[in-house]
């Protein structure tokens, strides 16, 4: 006898989703020009028309938030700019549901995953950010330290309104205001969040969000008006980025790829294991710069531990993001399906072996079954290259030391894991691995507490923590 | 060159070489390249090594094989060699004084007062080593059963440019090592005469080889190289002039350096700035 799971499908009647949408300036929604559609990645069904920012819109959007730095926010007492976080917080926890179902349609990524770790980390870090916002003069960066003025953000489509609260949150504790821009796939939940600040009565110009692509983007990092930069993305974006503000005085934190090595040293618990390594690399379908994308794996345990992950593979339901039993939605954009597909071709062709479970996908939207590859060299592209997709690439290892060189052997810093149950050797290699943010014995845990950011060609700078204060902080006295 | 005394002296003065300091070693520059360093008066002091670009890779190579071994040496010990070079440069007050003075046509006072005044540097830096942790490391109160803290680790060989005096350049590299990261250190002009004097002073410190590597001669040509370098992680470029610092960051946005420049007084944030945060997870449970 198999047991059947029934649709469990959350319902989408709680989101109402306006056919078109302008940005919002200076408190205001206002009309855009041109407008390009935003699709459900899991049908193409087209959601609604974004308005494509062009630089009069940037340009508006930074003279209101320069308005704004220096007519009211920056004249506001810590305290109070803490309390109208706090507010945020509140509303965003209040219609939680709504945000996690636009947030599923927009983007892709299941519902179990926005309901449970992606909308209570918004509110989380909002709320952890407003307690931060009177007491500055404990973050490490001497008495009174100064805010930037207006900051410039610049957020990717795999974790929307997480990006957006990361960049957010603290540039608005710390005084600063924002123009920021949400990913061209995934706008909507940004235009929401635009409605949270008017519910919640942030005084015109503090947020302001200008959708858009690329040129958007590159409009606002060029803008003279803007003091500082938080990017997350690409490191090949991040590096123009870094040559595009050389010559100026712009401050810049940047949130860029990875290649994340898991190392499994043969004394680890093998079952849980396995489901860190099934969390590390089909979380969010893969499209995570701190993804475990390298699985380096003890010889004497490799067979064994491949079966395993076969084993639990089989068992990852893939399909309609908004079921609740869903663990792997769609691939959010055509265009990152074919990157995908095509580094997956590149490993085949490098003479990797690929294995994938059997399951069935839809004909209409853009999917990718959890894959792994076996037989990759150091050498091999998708042990190189940043896939941002389901796909683990898998190594073997003999010694503990040849184990951290090869985790180490990328340009990326961002994240590594360690699976052990000897707490020396745990603490040995965190110690060796060369990442920012290192998970032992688990893996892709966040929190507003925690500090995140790379080290090398992952970026500058961190999020999160004390030390994510000081990205948008001049030191005091 | 000034003329020098036909007639014989009762004793001939022994004049030092300048080289340059590579992996614990006094090598001349592979291009065998000089150039003279004049008093005010255009009295020749000395003739430095210029380095080159060979010179530049070479120095990186030993400060990368340098640099895990001298990040994992404990605390208490990089700590106790960086007070070292402070008890070795004590001894040498007069010398470097004289020839700061020398080459910079500042009075002895002055001269002196610059060397004392780098001595107390390397004793205040010496004391950051033990506790970088505590100033910039962090336990974070994670909401789920998880031990989560976050220490500030070396980022691992930094270039440093300092300005053309050897108080600017011991401010460059004092705190750039004193974390556990490794130092290519391009002086210019002037500079080098203390600068290489000061070598010595390492070289006797129980510094590992490879630590500290200096090179004299020109910015302009050997700034670009560093800024381009694929395996030097950060590069301080407090002594490159404002219009000259847009080029080197764009060079250095290949590899995503961290390019800073420092004014003022020395700060423990001169120390972070080279330093990465490296976030630890651990499950608690039985």
């Amino acid at each position: 006898m198999t047991f059947e799971y029934a649709p469990a499908p959350e319902s989408r009647s709680i989101v109402d989703i306006k056919a078109k949408y302008g940005h919002f300036i200076d408190g205001k929604f206002v009309t855009g020009k041109n407008h390009f559609p935003t699709i459900n990645p899991a049908t193409e069904e087209v959601l609604s028309q974004i308005a494509l920012g062009g630089a009069s819109d940037v340009d508006k959007a930074v003279a209101a938030a320069q308005k704004a730095y220096t007519k009211t926010w920056s004249k506001l007492s810590g305290k109070e700019r803490g309390k109208y976080l706090y507010r945020i917080a509140r509303i965003l926890q209040e219609r939680a549901r709504e945000f996690a179902v636009l947030e599923t349609l927009d983007n892709g990524k299941p519902i179990r995953e926005t309901r449970d770790i992606d909308i209570p980390l918004v509110a989380a870090h909002f709320f952890y950010h407003a307690g931060w916002a009177d007491k500055l003069d404990y973050a490490g960066l001497g008495k009174s330290p100064q805010p930037h003025g207006v900051a410039g953000q610049i957020i990717p489509w795999n974790f929307p309104l997480l990006m957006l609260a990361w960049k957010i949150a603290p540039a608005l504790a710390t005084g600063n205001t924002v123009v920021l821009k949400p990913a061209e796939t995934t706008s909507l939940t940004a235009l929401l969040f635009a409605q949270v600040c008017q519910e919640a009565e942030l005084p015109d110009g503090v947020v302001n969000i200008v959708t858009g692509d690329g040129t958007t983007g590159s409009a606002i990092v060029n803008h003279p008006g803007i003091h500082k930069i938080a990017f997350t993305g690409s490191t090949e974006v991040g590096k123009r980025i870094a040559r595009a503000i050389a010559g100026t005085e712009k401050k810049a934190t940047l949130e860029l790829g990875g290649k994340g090595a898991n190392v499994v040293f043969d004394d680890a618990p093998i079952d849980e294991a396995v489901e860190g390594i099934v969390n590390g690399i089909f979380f969010n379908q893969g499209h995570v710069c701190c993804a475990g994308s390298r699985l380096i794996l003890q010889e004497g345990i490799a067979d064994e531990f491949i079966e395993k992950l076969k084993v639990r593979m089989a068992k990852i339901r893939i399909g309609d993001p908004l079921d609740k039993n869903t663990d792997l939605g769609a691939i959010n954009s055509r265009e990152q399906l074919l990157k995908i597909q095509e580094l997956a071709g590149v490993g085949d062709l490098e003479g990797a072996q690929r294995w994938s479970p059997a399951c069935t996908l839809s004909d209409k939207g853009f999917w990718f079954a959890p894959t792994i590859f076996t037989g990759v060299t150091q050498a091999h592209r998708i042990a190189r290259e940043e896939i941002f997709g389901p796909v683990l690439s898998i190594l073997t290892f003999r010694t503990p030391q040849e184990a951290i060189e090869k985790a180490n052997n990328t340009p990326f810093g961002l994240s590594a894991g360690v699976w052990s149950e000897k707490g020396s050797r745990i603490l040995w290699a965190t110690q060796q691995l060369r990442a920012g943010v290192v998970w032992a014995n688990t893996f892709n845990k966040f929190d507003s507490a925690s500090p995140f950011g790379g080290y090398k060609e992952s970026g500058w700078g961190r999020e999160g923590g004390k030390h994510g204060l000081s990205a948008y902080l001049k030191e005091g006295k | 060159m000034a003329t020098t005394p036909k007639k014989p002296v009762a004793r001939l003065e022994v004049k030092k070489t300048y080289k340059l300091y590579i992996n614990g070693a006094f090598p001349r520059s592979e291009s065998g390249r000089v150039y003279e360093v004049l008093t005010s008066k255009g009295v020749s002091v000395a003739n430095p090594s210029l380095a080159s670009r060979k010179d530049l890779r070479d120095a990186v190579v030993a400060a990368r094989a340098a640099q895990s071994g001298w990040a994992k040496a404990t605390a208490y010990n990089r700590g106790q060699i960086l007070y070292r070079i402070a008890e070795m440069l004590e001894g040498r007050a007069d010398q470097i004084a004289n020839e700061i003075s020398l080459a910079t046509g500042v009075t002895s006072k002055k001269a002196h007062d610059e060397v004392l005044t780098a001595i107390d540097r390397w004793v205040w830096y010496a004391g950051w080593s033990d506790k970088l942790s505590a100033a910039f490391g962090a336990t974070n109160p994670v909401s789920g059963p998880y031990y989560n803290f976050t220490i500030p680790e070396p980022q691992g060989v930094i270039a440093v440019a300092p300005a053309e005096s050897f108080l600017a350049f011991i401010d460059a590299i004092a705190p750039a090592i004193v974390s556990g990261n490794t130092v290519v250190a391009l002086v210019p002009g002037s500079a080098a005469i203390a600068a290489m004097t000061f070598a010595e002073v390492l070289a006797t410190s129980d510094l590992p080889a490879g630590v500290i590597n200096i090179l004299t001669g020109s910015h302009d040509e050997l700034a670009p190289w560093a800024a381009s370098h694929m395996d030097i992680d950060g590069f301080d470029i407090s002594g490159i002039t404002k219009k000259k610092r847009a080029d080197l960051k764009v060079a250095g946005a290949e590899n995503l350096k961290r390019i800073h420049h420092f004014e003022g007084t020395p700060s423990p944030t001169r120390i972070y700035a080279f330093m990465e945060a490296k976030t630890v997870w651990h499950p608690i449970g039985v």
